[in-house]
């Protein structure tokens, strides 16, 4: 009976191992809910959060999931509006991925406001002026796209796939798909931008705090950049964990070296634009602001080795090997290149968000240090109990990757 | 949304000579009192507990007997240019006033995303970790009469901050207008810290206006006035007066001053 779910002509282990496979996913979900519930009951005294980290772990989670999850329209553009068909081999993966991503951000935001039922207010209140008011927006319309993209996927299970309208409609929304992919591109290229222009525009909190064009300071561009030059690497990342373990080909080679490709290129525009950025950002606000580089990193455990890590061994490095074609065709190489993009990525994100808070601004205040408390790991991690769970799911019900069955056949016979 | 550029007109503000002070905590406590600001079960919790003017003790960190200690009392300092809190706040739970320039929080609009204390540099503002009901209800025969009426409570899960006791203001008006009066009187609204400090280092009023004691302290000591983080161009309306040099280098960062030394 539940063979009749999976999609015909493919190879899934039993049900019984399926199950077993679902339980460490459920465990961690189970974890994150308990977490979640004492935060929503009792407040946010739970955390380890305080009056000077106002963000903490769920924000850096947050502003990580989202830029590795920016796949989804990176490659929803190269595929649609640029052209490049052989990634159609892949789009239904960095679909789910966003789709994980941008939905579990949303679920820890709800518990990480203070007044989670008045989250309308954003809307109805809507400051105009404040990047978060753009986030909140962009990210709102964005997961409706990406819940559309989804949508045919899922209409062409194989039992869904025998009622006529789920056909009918899955295959009439292929064909508009263009449509939703340019609408993606277009608000993903906003909501990323606003997350780093959240920091930049802190023009008080001279760690932050960057040049201005306009009304968009430099972090802006940077964090758009850095979204498109991991994405698409974490989902290669996702793809290579799902042939592994299910010890089958998914993805054509020549989709990934696309994707392999275009990161390495973004990634060493972004790696150059942030040096750049670094050395405006020394010599202009923050040395206006009566900061030397050495004041940031004087105290406490984020010293300088965080900005060399963040820029050398996570930044320039992963951008020279995956400029190299020889790495990228070494399979062990691409990942552990990919790995140190994405590790880069979140990273940026960690300092951006705690060691912002962590440096004190005005001259008589002390360095203080910010270790979360298990309820915040649990709800961290409960993102990716999540993602395990609708990955696997998705996995055995849905026809994710469409040339699955012509790459395994190839390669037994 | 109000305007967010300096204040013409009537322009709250305070100066506090910082030689008059004496660190007793007077301000802090009529503050929290006057305001009815929520007191934690365990107050040693000092990065949670809610201090809408703080204390700051200093030190100039030189061996003794050159130690020379200073104590800064920092409510919100009302920021006339662009309040880094106001314009990042999704959904204008806080604003600046445009007639007197008063930076006012709303806790019943405000969601509790906390983007405002992450770009405030002062630390001015403050979240409800805990849910204040549950004490009160275990005092609240005490406490009762300890309430002001003219202040409401905030709520677990949202920021609170000084207000330069927006109710008085207020209350002030009314008084103004049914008096006959064109123009609110210096008497008819003085913050609950400028009132309760015994030493008479704050004080508070229209920066604009000629009349008030604020005005005539910044004229008259203009070279030994200072505000907090003057560099970073938020315009604090908040004065400091001190003769001593080291308590005004302490005020800011300066690339050839060693930082960190205070406490």
């Amino acid at each position: 009976m539940e063979a009749e779910l999976i999609p015909q002509g493919l190879q899934r282990t039993s049900f019984r191992n399926f199950c077993l496979w679902q339980l460490p996913w459920l465990a961690l979900l189970t974890f994150g809910g308990l977490g979640a519930l004492l935060c929503l009951g009792l407040g946010l005294n739970q955390t380890a959060m305080n009056d000077y980290f106002a963000f903490g772990v769920w924000i850096v989670f947050d502003l990580s999931v989202i830029a590795l999850g920016a796949g989804a329209f990176f490659t929803g553009f190269l595929t649609y509006i640029v052209g490049k068909k052989e990634l159609k081999s892949i789009i239904n993966m960095t679909v789910i991925i966003g789709f994980i991503c941008y939905s579990g951000a949303v679920a820890m935001l709800g518990v990480d406001i203070g007044q989670p039922l008045r989250g309308w207010f954003i809307f109805w209140h809507a400051n105009v002026h404040s990047m978060l008011t753009e986030v909140s927006f962009c990210i709102t319309c964005y997961l409706m796209v990406l819940t559309i993209e989804f949508l045919p996927n899922i209409l062409e299970q194989r039992q869904f796939n025998k009622v006529p309208e789920f056909h009918f409609f899955a295959h009439n929304l292929h064909e508009i798909m263009f449509l939703f992919a340019a609408a993606g591109a277009f608000l993903s290229f906003f909501h990323q931008g606003s997350l780093g222009g959240m920091y930049g525009v802190m023009y008080a909190r001279p760690f932050a705090a960057r040049a201005m064009f306009s009304i968009w300071p430099t972090t802006f561009p940077l964090f758009i950049l850095s979204a498109i030059a991991s994405g698409p690497c974490f989902t290669l990342i996702v793809v290579w964990l799902l042939e592994k373990i299910g010890r089958k080909k998914l993805v054509k080679n020549e989709a990934k070296q696309l994707l392999a490709k275009i990161s390495g290129i973004m990634l060493a525009i972004y790696v150059a634009a942030k040096l750049v950025d670094t050395y405006f950002w020394v010599t202009g606000p923050a040395g206006e602001a009566g900061f030397n580089l050495g004041d940031f990193y004087r105290a406490g455990p984020y010293g300088a080795w965080t900005l060399f890590l963040e820029l050398g061994f996570l930044g320039v490095l992963p951008a020279v090997l995956l400029n190299i074609p020889a790495v990228r065709k070494a399979e062990g190489a691409l990942i552990l290149a990919c790995f140190l993009n994405c590790a880069g990525i979140v990273m940026n994100r960690f300092i951006m968000t705690v060691v912002t808070l962590a440096i004190p601004v005005m001259p008589f205040e002390k360095f203080l240090g910010y270790l979360p408390t298990w309820q915040e790991w649990a709800i961290a991690l409960a993102i990716i109990g999540y993602g395990g769970l609708v990955i696997s799911l998705a996995y055995r019900y849905l026809p994710v990757f469409p040339h699955e069955r012509e790459l395994n056949e190839a390669s037994r016979s | 949304m109000s305007s967010l550029g300096p204040t013409t007109g009537i322009k709250y503000g305070m100066v506090i000579d910082l030689d008059k002070c004496t660190g007793c905590g007077t301000c802090s406590v009529a503050c929290l009192t006057e305001n009815n600001v929520y007191v934690l079960e365990d107050e040693s919790d000092k990065v949670r507990s809610i201090t809408w003017l703080r204390v700051y003790r200093i030190e100039n960190g030189q061996p003794y007997p050159q130690t020379k200690i200073a104590y800064i009392p920092r409510p919100c300092m009302h920021c006339d240019n662009h309040p880094p809190c106001v314009s990042v706040c999704p959904p204008t739970a806080t604003t600046k006033d445009e007639v007197g320039g008063i930076v006012s929080q709303i806790p019943t609009r405000c969601i509790g995303c906390r983007y405002c204390i992450a770009a405030c540099p002062y630390h001015a503002r403050y979240f409800n970790w805990f849910d204040p009901w549950p004490l009160y209800k275990k005092h609240i025969k005490q406490m009762t009469n300890a309430f002001n009426p003219d202040v409401a409570p905030r709520m677990r899960g949202v920021v609170e901050k000084c207000t330069f006791c927006h109710h008085r203001l207020m209350a002030a008006k009314e008084r103004t207008y049914a008096e006959g009066r064109k123009e609110i009187p210096e008497e008819f609204y003085q913050t609950a810290c400028t009132q309760a400090c015994p030493s008479g280092a704050i004080a508070f009023g229209d920066l604009n206006n000629p009349k008030h004691k604020v005005h005539r302290l910044l004229a008259e000591r203009q070279k030994d006035a200072f505000r907090l983080l003057e560099k970073l161009g938020t315009q604090p309306k908040v004065y400091y007066l001190t003769t001593q040099k080291w308590i005004r280098e302490k005020a800011d960062n300066y690339l050839d001053v060693p930082k960190g030394t205070g406490n």
